[in-house]
């Protein structure tokens, strides 16, 4: 191995020891090793578990289930429904959880964290209070709470607390009249829509126009007679084609209207509010982080204290709370597996829980399940990230 | 969750380390070279497997733990066991988590072949109940159209039910929880007008509730529900130890072998009871046991009556008849195949 001075050309070294392809040598050998590892741990593991004789593959992917699920927001039932089903129906009531868990947290959040910085002594306190006790009681601990916090008060079907407008609470759940379209009625819907789109549509003309000429224009006017005012029109010009199947009293339960099942409340209230406190948090931070200056400097132009808030402070603090409340709706998002301590049908406890036992492939289910929060948690941040980098500081 | 995933890397590490069969069983020499067997238990239920305030298990699926345990051991104490949720109990088993399962699981085909498991005989015949309120005024299952039903999921209990309420026609609401705690506590709180499970197990459930005159159990049997012992697929002489361990406890009581009596029942010329006792024949050895391994099972845990007795039956709060499981000889259904 010894090297003679007439094998080292002058200049150039030997491939051997290019940093570059040294570099290259050991990345290659490192993946090769990983992969190895993988492969062997795959290739084990089917092997054992023909040798244990444990059915393999996704083959029950279209086997009939034969259970049902209370919450399910796609036709299922267990007479025609197969595991694939079953995991969509589960899938759809976690994005359903999550989602409406993202809005509302994100508003409670905002709300939390702006009161928590009020000069207003109370106010701040019964934030701070919100925020501490939120955060440091565990997530599991206040579904169990919520879930009995919601079932233990209300009476039975047959004593109905009755809500205005023909709902109706009970302990199986909030009772909504269910909307019946007669002809004609889809208008309603497509006037709603369209009043939507051109509100919209008017906003960002009109702010140009501000920007542009100075002139400003009555847009919650508008918004109101676009959104409300134009279906409400069309629902009388159609001649009242909505009528509603209002619930009521049959046997053990309520019949008709739409039921919004009570684990399905006390999860949402859960996962609202602890990850509220989080994002309260990460509120107060980013408007923290804006300077104090831009507030005196917009304070000097003569701007009020709200829009001070909402034109200066806010778009600053955006920059510092996204990144963060990103991961606050993976949190949220991840949290609703907690679901399967309360009886809410998701994704883990239809599928982890009821499919895994009947079809006993652990190994199957789990990787999908896996599959499925790692999708939905890189969708999320994909989108936050584009709306990260619209709001982030344009350098020029 | 968490717990899932945990099983699952498990199953799949041990999936990865057992490799090649032994000639011997597997199961047992693991078992004799960690001293303790391990024993997959529910997570409480009166009279087939609950811990006391101190901590000892009893009824009569620990029983049948116990049994193997003495079996192996001559000591009914060299169990651990390993409370799981009707969920996760499958997965620990196929990961190697526990030797031996033994809390209330029916026998059905799909978890004896596609789950890669065995089912060592039946020690309890048990069929799928329903409890409701009173004050409900029902005497049928057949009038809970529209009932909210509540049931622990992954169980054939959960299967039953959509299977009956779909023959029969009948509407109803599901609520599936994971554990069996949470789905008593959810229809003592009324969420359900109904609970379902195993009708040995809506006996032990009623005794737990606040107000248990307040609640009665309905006629109807919807299901059969064979429970037993259950082990993984591969070690057939380890299935073989577990499931001759409950065929002695049933072969003793029949053949009048007690906790009580054991002692003289060495001394005895009966030739069943002498291949029984272990003075004669050596019947342990082809599984890896002492001779006197049935011996062993009843003088430590006793016989399959005494253990039904104590734990379910006229000895225990939940006073259940013999029944089904009786004797084949007294009418019921059980029934051992003979030592010999």
């Amino acid at each position: 191995m010894s090297i003679t001075s007439a094998e080292i050309k002058p200049g150039k070294a030997s491939l051997l020891y290019d940093p570059k392809i040294r570099g290259y040598a050991y990345q290659f050998l490192l993946l090769a090793v990983v992969g190895f590892l993988i492969w062997s741990a795959a290739s084990n593991a089917i092997e054992n578990l023909r040798a244990q004789k444990i059915a393999s593959g996704f083959g029950f992917w279209h086997n009939a289930s034969g259970f049902d699920v209370n919450q399910k927001l796609i036709p299922y039932d267990a007479s025609t429904g197969t595991y694939g089903r079953a995991f969509w129906v589960g899938l759809l009531n976690t994005l359903l959880v999550a989602s409406i868990g993202i809005v509302l947290s994100t508003f409670l959040g905002f709300f939390v964290g702006v009161a928590r910085l009020s000069s207003n002594w109370i106010v701040s306190k019964i934030a701070m209070i919100y925020v501490e006790v939120i955060r440091n009681v565990p997530l599991l601990l206040q579904l169990f709470f919520w879930y009995n916090a919601v079932l233990k008060p209300l009476p039975n079907p047959r004593q109905s607390i009755v809500l205005p407008a023909g709902f109706l609470l009970n302990n199986r759940g909030l009772y909504v009249p269910d909307p019946q379209f007669g002809p004609g009625g889809n208008l309603i819907i497509w006037a709603f829509l369209i009043g939507l789109v051109a509100t919209f549509v008017f906003r960002s003309w009109a702010r140009k126009q501000q920007a542009a000429t100075g002139k400003q224009y009555p847009i919650g006017l508008v918004a109101l007679g676009l959104i409300v005012v134009l279906p409400t029109l069309v629902y009388f010009v159609t001649g009242r084609p909505i009528s509603f199947v209002y619930p009521e009293l049959a046997g053990f339960n309520l019949r008709g209207g739409i039921q919004i099942f009570p684990e399905f409340v006390a999860l949402l209230v859960g996962l609202t509010t602890y990850t509220a406190g989080f994002i309260a948090e990460v509120v107060r931070a980013g408007i923290l982080a804006v300077s104090k200056g831009q507030t005196e400097a917009a304070n000097a132009l003569g701007l009020r204290a709200g829009p001070t808030l909402k034109l200066v402070v806010i778009p600053q603090a955006m920059r510092v709370i996204i990144p963060p409340l990103t991961s606050n709706y993976l949190n949220l998002t991840k949290n609703s597996s907690l679901a399967v301590a309360i009886g809410y049908p998701d994704l883990v406890q239809v599928f982890t829980g009821t499919v895994l036992n009947q079809t006993g492939q652990a190994v199957e289910v789990v990787a999908i399940t896996m599959a499925v929060y790692l999708t939905i948690s890189l969708v999320t941040s994909l989108f936050m990230n584009i709306y990260n980098k619209r709001m982030a500081l344009v350098e020029r | 969750m968490k717990q899932i995933i945990g099983a699952a890397l498990i199953a799949v590490s041990a999936a990865m380390c057992a490799s090649g069969a032994l000639a011997q069983s597997p199961t047992l020499a693991q078992v004799k070279n960690r001293g303790i067997l391990h024993c997959g238990s529910g997570t409480g239920l009166a009279g087939f497997g609950i811990p006391d305030q101190q901590g000892n298990w009893s009824g009569m699926d620990v029983d049948v733990c116990r049994a193997v345990a003495s079996a192996i051991f001559n000591d009914p104490t060299k169990v651990k066991f390993i409370p799981l949720s009707a969920k996760d109990r499958f997965t620990s088993l196929q990961s190697g988590e526990v030797d031996l399962l033994s809390r209330t699981t029916t026998w059905t085909l799909s978890r004896d072949t596609a789950l890669g498991l065995n089912f060592a005989g039946v020690n309890y015949y048990d069929g799928q109940g329903f409890m409701v309120r009173k004050k409900l005024g029902i005497d049928s299952v057949l009038k809970l159209a529209g009932a909210s039903i509540c049931t622990q999921q992954g169980t054939t209990t959960e299967l039953n039910l959509a299977d009956y309420f779909r023959s029969n026609k009948i509407k109803y609401e599901v609520v599936a929880f994971a554990s069996n705690q949470e789905t008593v506590k959810a229809y003592e709180s009324g969420r359900c007008d109904a609970f379902t499970t195993d009708a040995s197990g809506l006996y032990a459930e009623r005794l737990t509730l606040s107000t248990p005159e307040d609640h009665m159990v309905l006629p109807e049997i919807i299901s059969k529900e064979p429970l037993g012992p259950v082990v993984r697929h591969g070690d057939d002489v380890w299935l073989d130890i577990v499931k001759w361990s409950l065929f002695a406890m049933i072969n003793a009581e029949e053949l009048g072998i007690t906790k009580a009596n054991a002692d003289e029942m060495l001394k005895s010329d009966n030739p069943e009871i002498k291949r029984f006792v272990g003075t004669e024949g050596k019947f342990g050895e082809p599984m890896g046991l002492a001779n006197d391994w049935a011996y062993r099972i009843v003088k430590h845990v006793g016989n399959y009556g005494e253990s039904f007795e104590r734990n379910v039956g006229s000895g225990s709060l939940l006073k259940i008849a013999r029944g089904q499981n009786a004797l084949w000889s007294k009418g019921g259904l059980q029934y051992a195949p003979p030592i010999r």
